[in-house]
């Protein structure tokens, strides 16, 4: 069972880049879960989303979640929320921000000794879509962290996710993905 | 046909709420009147896209209220059409009224119902108090317990409503968020398929039929109403359960996928076992295979249709069983439980009366975590290990503060 948490805000496309994955994932013969804490959320506010994945039927339904990755798509969430919040020893952690490595743990000393990864999906998304929407960039640099496909496949699946889309945005997209995959440290 | 068909992959990666837009999409619904609530919503959005973009030949009919939305249903459905809305929650409090006219009227309306709390305090999460509302409402009650079940038990609906030996409007349940804004895979049917399975639409007594003019909704007193009403229990108790095994078969037939009027997970040599509904069932499960693997033998009934109730289905299932829990999603406010009370009276008359307690959990969405249901399975072994139920009979899971417990 491969567990994932989201980070993000109302609005940012984190239940969109969770079921997303969770189509791609299906593609290939997997089980797939993807779920989000909803209440009554405004926009902005911070919340949470959820994919899991197994080779066999996912039959559990709590929301409790000891995650494999932690994502936080919004910079800010770092610091007025708990991203560590029932994590595992070994949880890997992509963090959108436009700092250093470095300096985040510093300006966040709950991250200290985390396994950590960087990118800043914030200003990829707004440099190539032009919209601050961070979820597509975000799975970009999962796959890249995780291995777990191919990128011109996990692209191309995506491609046919998002085809009621313009073609300019679609196409937006996988430049933000593919920058994503390239830029994460 | 006037409408486009959709192509499907075997497998969609879709929530409850939009496998039963696309269950109410292949069954061709003609007339939807509705109201929106939240978690129930995308469901009939998700049909009024569907008849925007052509694929279904069909009305959408926007109503003020919900109590408006079961009237328009009763309306269409007298008049002779395929009719189907959803709700939740205060919506669906709001129709109560309404919903004992359908069934009444003997009208097959299909009602998704996207279980949710009720207010106050106000809460759009999932739990069952709504469910219970509508259980002496004469329709037929079926219960998902994830996004596949909510797609095929549509289906399902539709051709046991339909019957004319039945003609009774059923609600198909689902748990709100945790079901209906859960994405899993889900194998589809096509379209032929799926409108297969159910066929076209066959009126009785339809009030636009003028050459055999008919009165619906008439005032009965004390000289018929009490007939109409033992008529309609009759039908509940005698016919309704053949037809739903028939269609369960038809549909394993059509689909591989089998359903159960009580489905039993391990039960062969359980000691412990957990009754409940909806997703709790399925998580449940995986804890009880866990359990085994400690040694303990437990085991999980879930109960696929609630109205009406499987009296001697679900004491056969829970033949030599030591110790049960029935597990209530809704606040029994001043009683032991739903479940705890009709489970009761299942087991009551038979020779091995097990040990029973009643569990309440996860009011307004309050997670029920692997955790507790280990807490759960270990406390029902050790009744059986004492030989008597070695806690109060009802217990509260999973809520804060000091650990409730009564009678």
């Amino acid at each position: 069972m491969l567990e994932i948490r989201w980070h993000s805000r109302a609005g940012q496309g984190a239940v969109t880049g969770a079921k997303g994955l969770a189509d791609v994932i299906s593609t290939t013969g997997k089980h797939v879960q993807a779920f989000a804490f909803y209440g009554s959320a405004k926009r902005g506010a911070a919340m949470t989303a959820y994919n899991r994945v197994d080779d066999k039927t996912i039959m559990n339904h709590e929301k409790y979640m000891e995650p494999d990755f932690v994502f936080v798509i919004d910079p800010a969430l770092v610091y007025t929320t708990d991203v560590t919040i029932n994590a595992k020893e070994n949880t890997k952690y992509i963090i959108t921000t436009h700092l250093t490595k470095e300096e985040l743990v510093e300006s966040q000393p709950k991250l200290e000794g985390k396994e950590i990864y960087t990118v800043d999906c914030i200003k990829i998304a707004q440099e190539t879509i032009g919209r601050p929407i961070p979820n597509t960039p975000m799975l970009g640099a999962f796959m890249k962290i995780s291995g777990m496909y191919d990128i011109e496949f996990f692209k191309d699946s995506m491609v046919r996710i998002l085809d009621k889309l313009p073609q300019k945005i679609i196409d937006a997209n996988m430049i933000a993905i593919q920058r994503a995959y390239d830029e994460v440290k | 046909m006037a409408f486009d068909k959709m192509e499907l992959k075997d497998i969609e990666v879709w929530d409850g709420n939009f496998a039963a837009a696309q269950a109410l999409r292949q069954c061709q619904i003609d007339v939807v009147a509705a109201y929106p609530i939240t978690p129930s919503t995308p469901i009939v959005e998700g049909y009024s896209k569907f008849l925007a973009d052509g694929y279904v030949e069909g009305e959408f009919v926007m109503v003020e209220s919900e109590h408006a939305a079961m009237s328009g249903c009763i309306g269409a459905s007298a008049a002779g059409g395929r009719v189907a809305t959803a709700t939740s929650s205060q919506g669906f409090a709001l129709m109560v009224e309404t919903l004992y006219q359908a069934s009444g009227m003997r009208l097959p309306i299909i009602l998704n119902v996207v279980n949710r709390a009720l207010a106050a305090p106000l809460n759009v999460n999932g739990d069952h108090s709504d469910m219970y509302l509508g259980r002496d409402s004469g329709w037929i009650q079926f219960d998902a317990y994830c996004p596949q079940d909510a797609y095929d038990l549509n289906f399902i609906a539709f051709k046991v409503a339909e019957d004319h030996d039945v003609r009774l409007p059923a609600m198909i349940h689902q748990d709100g968020f945790m079901t209906s804004h859960t994405a899993q895979g889900v194998h589809t049917l096509t379209d032929d398929q799926g409108y297969g399975f159910i066929g076209d639409f066959k009126p009785m007594n339809d009030m636009l039929d003028f050459e055999h003019p008919v009165t619906h909704g008439v005032q009965t007193e004390e000289d018929w109403h009490f007939e109409h009403k033992a008529r309609q229990h009759n039908d509940l108790m005698t016919k309704v359960f053949p037809k739903i095994q028939a269609a369960f078969d038809d549909f394993e037939k059509l689909s591989g996928r089998k359903y159960n009027l009580v489905e039993s997970y391990d039960m062969d040599d359980a000691d412990v076992c957990v009754v409940c509904l909806g997703t709790s069932v399925e998580t449940a499960r995986e804890v009880a295979t866990e359990m085994r693997e400690k040694g303990i033998k437990a085991g999980v009934v879930g109960i696929r249709v609630i109205r009406p109730f499987p009296f001697m289905e679900i004491a056969e299932a829970l033949k030599g069983v030591k110790a049960i829990a029935a597990l209530d999603r809704s606040s029994p406010n001043g009683a032991p439980g739903m479940l705890f009370n009709e489970l009761a009276g299942a087991l009551y008359n038979t020779a091995d009366r097990a040990m029973l307690s009643g569990y309440v959990y996860g009011l307004g969405g309050r997670d029920l975590t692997k955790k507790h249901l280990v807490d759960l399975y270990t406390e029902l072994q050790a009744n059986v290990d004492a030989g008597k139920v070695t806690t109060q009979l009802q217990q509260f899971i999973g809520v804060r503060g000091p650990k409730l417990s009564f009678l």
